[in-house]
C-alpha cells in the first residue's frame, strides 16, 4: 500500500504528467471554442429565413422547370419516335408534368448555418478526445518509467523495495488508474461542455436514450482504448528503460510500419492489405466495426462489381488488443526480473 | 558475534554482445564484523561496484553465497533491506523533484515515518536547500542527499560506494565525523572509495579487490604490518662515502639500495646494527628513519596499479596479483 502511495504521488508530481494535460487541455479548449463560434443555435428568426431561402429556392427550380417542360416532353417523344432508347417506349412523356419539383422537396435545414446537433456530432468528438488523452497515456506512461530508469530512480527505488516484478507492477497498476482517473473526470467534463456547446449553439432535443447508451458504449471503447496505450508506452519504456525507445518505437510504428507493412501486403498479394496495419483495428474498436474490400475479387453476377468484404469488428480489435497486452506486460516483467541493473 | 555481511565464492560474469564474457568476479570473499567502519577498496573495474550490486540484489550472481546480518541474499532481502541503507555509485536522483519530495517519496515507499525526512536532510546539512530542485544542486549537495536518503532507514548496516565524491574538504571531514558518530551509535558501515588517506584514517578493517577476487582483509593495522618490509632511510653525513657504506652493510648481510643522497637499506633486524657497522669504519649517520608504509602504497602494489611513468594504466589491466603475497593472513 506504501508503495501505491509513493507511485501515486510520483506520478502525480511529474513535470511530464501535469504539463502534458495542460497542453490535451488547450487542445481541448481550442476544439470547444471552434465548435462553439463555428455553430449557431437555429433561432425562430434563423429558421424563418431558412424558410424563406427554401421556399424561393422551391419558386426558383419550379420557374425553371415551368419554362423548360414542354421543350422536354417533346424531346421525349422524338427519342420514342427514333427509338434511340433513352426514353422507354412505354413511358407516357405527358407525365412529365407531374414530376416537377415539390415544396417539400426543400427542407428549411439545407439554408440553416452549422448547428452541433449532439446526436450526430457528439460521436466525432468523443474521437478527438480518446485520440488525444491516448496520446497523452503513451506519453506518461513512456516517460513514468523511462525516466525512473534514466535517472537511476528505478535502483533507488529497488534498494528499498527489492521485490522487482511487484515495484514495476505497482507502477503500472498506478499508472492505469491514474489514466482512468483522469479518463472519466475528463470525459464526464467533456461530454458536459459538448452538451452546454449543443445547448447554447445546437440541437439537443434529438438525443434519445438509446442514443446516450450508444455514446457511452463509445466511452468505454475509448477508455480501453487510452489505457491500452499508456499499457503500450510503459512497457516499451520499461524493456527499452528509455523514455526515447518508447518515442521512437511508435514514430516507427506510424512513419515506417503502416506504408510498409501496406506495401509489404500488397506485394505479397494479400487479399485485404488494409487488415495488416494497425489503424483498421483502432477504427474497427471506435466505430465498432471496418469493412474492408477485396477489388480483385469481384462478384459479377449480380451486376457491376461486388467485391468481396472483410468486416474487422471491434470483438476482433479487442482481441488483438488484450493479445498484445499480455504479451507486452509478460515482456516487460520477464526483462525486469531478468536483468541485471548496472547503471 | 555474527557477521553483518558475509560473501563467499562470489561469481559474476557478464555476457556480452559478439565479445568474449567478462569475468567481473572470480570467488570473490568479504566479511564485515558489526559495529566497524569497513573500506572496501579496488582500483577501477576491479569488481567494487558489482558486489554490492550484487550484495543488494541488483545484479544476480552466477555463484556463490552472500548474507546479511546473518539472513542469506537475495532471498531475504525483502526482509532484511530495511536494515540495510545504500549508495551505489554516483547519487542518481530526479532532478525535477526537491530533496525533500525525493526523501519523502522513498519514506512513503518504504513505510518511514515522515518526521525521519527533516531529521536527515538536518543531519546531512542540506535542512536550507531542502525544497530546491536536486537539478539546481552540487555534486556534493547531491552526494550529501545520497547520504540522507541511505540514513533515512535508521539502518544497522549502511553501505557508501565514493560518499566522499564531490565533496570539499569541509565536507569530506563533516562525512568523518558523521560515519564516526554513527558507528558509536552501534551502525555498521561499509564505505567504499578511492580516498586512501581517507579510509586509513577512519576504516577499521578494510578489503582489498582486484580483478575479482579478494587480496587483501583485514584490521587496517594488521594489513599494514603484513606489507611493512622493515626498510630503514640511511643519510650519511658525507654522500661520497655512500658507495663504501653500501659494502660495507651487504657484508653484514643487508640489502642496500643507493639514492642520490641517501640509502635505502633492508634485511636488518636492529638499525642499531647500520650504525654500529659503520661507525666501526669511522662512516657517521646523519639520518637513520625506519621507511613505513600507507594505504595507498599497500594498495597499488597489491592491485598492481603501481604508475609506471610513460605508460598510461588501462582500466581492468593490471600486474598478476598473488594472493599469497598479500594481508590475507591478517584477514578474518
Amino acid at each position: 500500500m506504501n508503495l501505491f502511495r509513493a507511485e501515486f504521488r510520483r506520478l502525480s508530481k511529474r513535470a511530464v504528467t501535469r504539463w502534458t494535460l495542460l497542453v490535451v487541455l488547450g487542445v481541448l479548449a481550442v476544439a470547444v471554442a471552434g465548435t462553439w463560434f463555428t455553430n449557431h443555435k437555429p433561432g425562430p428568426d434563423v429558421l424563418a429565413l431558412a424558410e424563406q431561402r427554401a421556399y424561393a429556392e422551391y419558386e426558383e427550380q419550379k420557374r425553371w422547370w415551368e419554362e423548360n417542360l414542354d421543350y422536354e416532353i417533346a424531346a421525349c417523344e422524338r427519342s420514342q419516335q427514333t427509338g434511340d432508347g433513352f426514353w422507354p417506349d412505354d413511358f407516357d412523356c405527358a407525365s412529365l408534368a407531374d414530376q416537377g419539383p415539390r415544396p417539400e422537396d426543400f427542407s428549411a435545414e439545407w439554408y440553416l448555418p452549422p448547428t452541433f446537433e449532439f446526436r450526430y456530432e457528439f460521436s466525432a468528438m468523443i474521437t478527438v478526445f480518446v485520440a488525444l488523452l491516448a496520446l497523452y497515456a503513451f506519453v506518461v506512461g513512456a516517460s513514468f518509467v523511462g525516466a525512473e530508469w534514466r535517472t537511476g530512480g528505478m535502483m533507488n527505488l529497488l534498494l528499498w523495495q527489492p521485490r522487482r516484478l511487484r515495484v514495476l507492477l505497482a507502477k503500472l497498476v498506478v499508472l492505469l488508474l491514474s489514466l482512468l482517473g483522469i479518463g472519466l473526470v475528463l470525459g464526464a467534463a467533456w461530454t458536459g461542455v459538448m452538451w452546454l456547446v449543443a445547448t447554447f449553439r445546437g440541437i439537443t432535443e434529438t438525443t434519445t436514450a438509446e442514443v446516450w447508451g450508444s455514446f457511452g458504449l463509445n466511452w468505454l471503447r475509448g477508455l480501453v482504448l487510452v489505457l491500452v496505450t499508456g499499457l503500450i508506452g510503459f512497457t516499451a519504456a520499461s524493456i527499452g528503460r528509455h523514455t526515447a525507445l518508447a518515442m521512437g518505437v511508435a514514430t516507427g510504428a506510424v512513419v515506417i510500419g503502416v506504408p510498409g507493412a501496406l506495401i509489404g501486403a500488397q506485394i505479397a498479394g494479400a487479399d485485404y492489405p488494409e487488415a495488416w496495419v494497425w489503424p483498421t483495428y483502432v477504427i474497427a474498436w471506435m466505430d465498432k466495426s471496418v469493412t474492408l474490400r477485396n477489388w480483385n475479387a469481384c462478384n459479377y453476377g449480380v451486376g457491376g462489381c461486388e467485391p468481396a468484404e472483410w468486416v474487422v469488428t471491434w470483438q476482433t480489435s479487442g482481441i488483438a488488443m488484450g493479445v498484445l497486452a499480455v504479451v507486452l506486460v509478460a515482456a516487460a516483467m520477464w526483462r525486469m526480473a531478468r536483468r541485471d541493473i548496472a547503471g | 558475534m555474527t557477521a553483518v555481511v558475509e560473501i563467499r565464492d562470489l561469481r559474476k560474469t557478464y555476457r556480452r554482445w559478439r565479445k568474449p564474457p567478462h569475468q567481473a568476479l572470480a570467488g570473490f570473499d568479504m566479511e564485515v564484523a558489526p559495529g566497524q567502519v569497513h573500506g572496501f577498496l579496488g582500483p577501477n573495474g576491479s569488481g567494487k561496484t558489482t558486489t554490492l550490486r550484487t550484495l543488494l540484489g541488483l545484479i544476480r550472481a552466477n555463484g556463490g553465497s552472500m548474507r546479511i546480518l546473518g539472513q542469506p541474499v537475495p532471498q531475504a532481502l525483502p526482509q532484511v533491506i530495511g536494515q540495510v541503507g545504500a549508495i551505489v555509485e554516483a547519487p542518481q536522483f530526479f532532478g525535477n523533484f526537491s530533496a525533500r519530495e525525493t526523501l519523502i517519496l522513498l519514506a512513503t515507499a518504504g513505510g518511514v515515518e515522515r518526521r525521519r525526512v527533516d531529521e536527515v536532510l538536518e543531519l546531512v546539512g542540506l535542512r536550507e536547500r531542502a525544497t530546491d530542485k536536486v537539478r539546481t544542486y552540487s555534486l556534493g549537495m547531491k552526494q550529501r542527499l545520497a547520504v540522507a536518503s541511505a540514513l533515512l532507514k535508521q539502518p544497522k548496516l549502511l553501505i557508501l560506494d565514493e560518499p566522499a565524491n564531490g565533496l570539499d574538504p569541509a565536507g569530506i571531514r563533516e562525512m568523518r565525523d558523521l560515519l564516526r558518530n554513527l558507528v558509536a551509535g552501534g551502525m555498521t558501515v561499509v564505505l567504499s572509495s578511492h580516498i586512501l588517506a581517507e579510509v586509513q584514517q577512519i576504516c577499521d578493517a578494510v578489503t582489498i579487490i582486484a580483478q575479482g577476487r579478494r587480496v587483501a582483509a583485514g584490521a587496517v593495522t594488521e594489513v599494514l604490518a603484513a606489507h611493512t618490509r622493515k626498510e630503514v632511510r640511511v643519510r650519511l653525513e658525507a654522500v661520497e662515502d655512500q658507495p663504501t657504506a653500501a659494502q660495507l652493510l651487504t657484508n653484514a648481510g643487508a640489502t642496500v639500495t643507493v639514492e642520490s643522497d641517501h640509502m635505502v637499506v633492508h634485511g636488518i633486524d636492529q638499525p642499531a646494527q647500520i650504525t654500529r657497522t659503520l661507525a666501526a669504519h669511522d662512516l657517521y649517520v646523519a639520518e637513520l628513519t625506519p621507511v613505513s608504509v600507507d594505504l595507498e602504497s599497500v594498495f597499488l602494489e597489491l592491485t598492481g596499479t603501481v604508475p609506471v611513468p610513460g605508460q598510461p594504466l588501462q582500466v581492468g589491466v593490471a600486474q598478476p596479483v598473488t594472493a599469497g603475497a598479500s594481508g590475507e593472513g591478517a584477514a578474518a
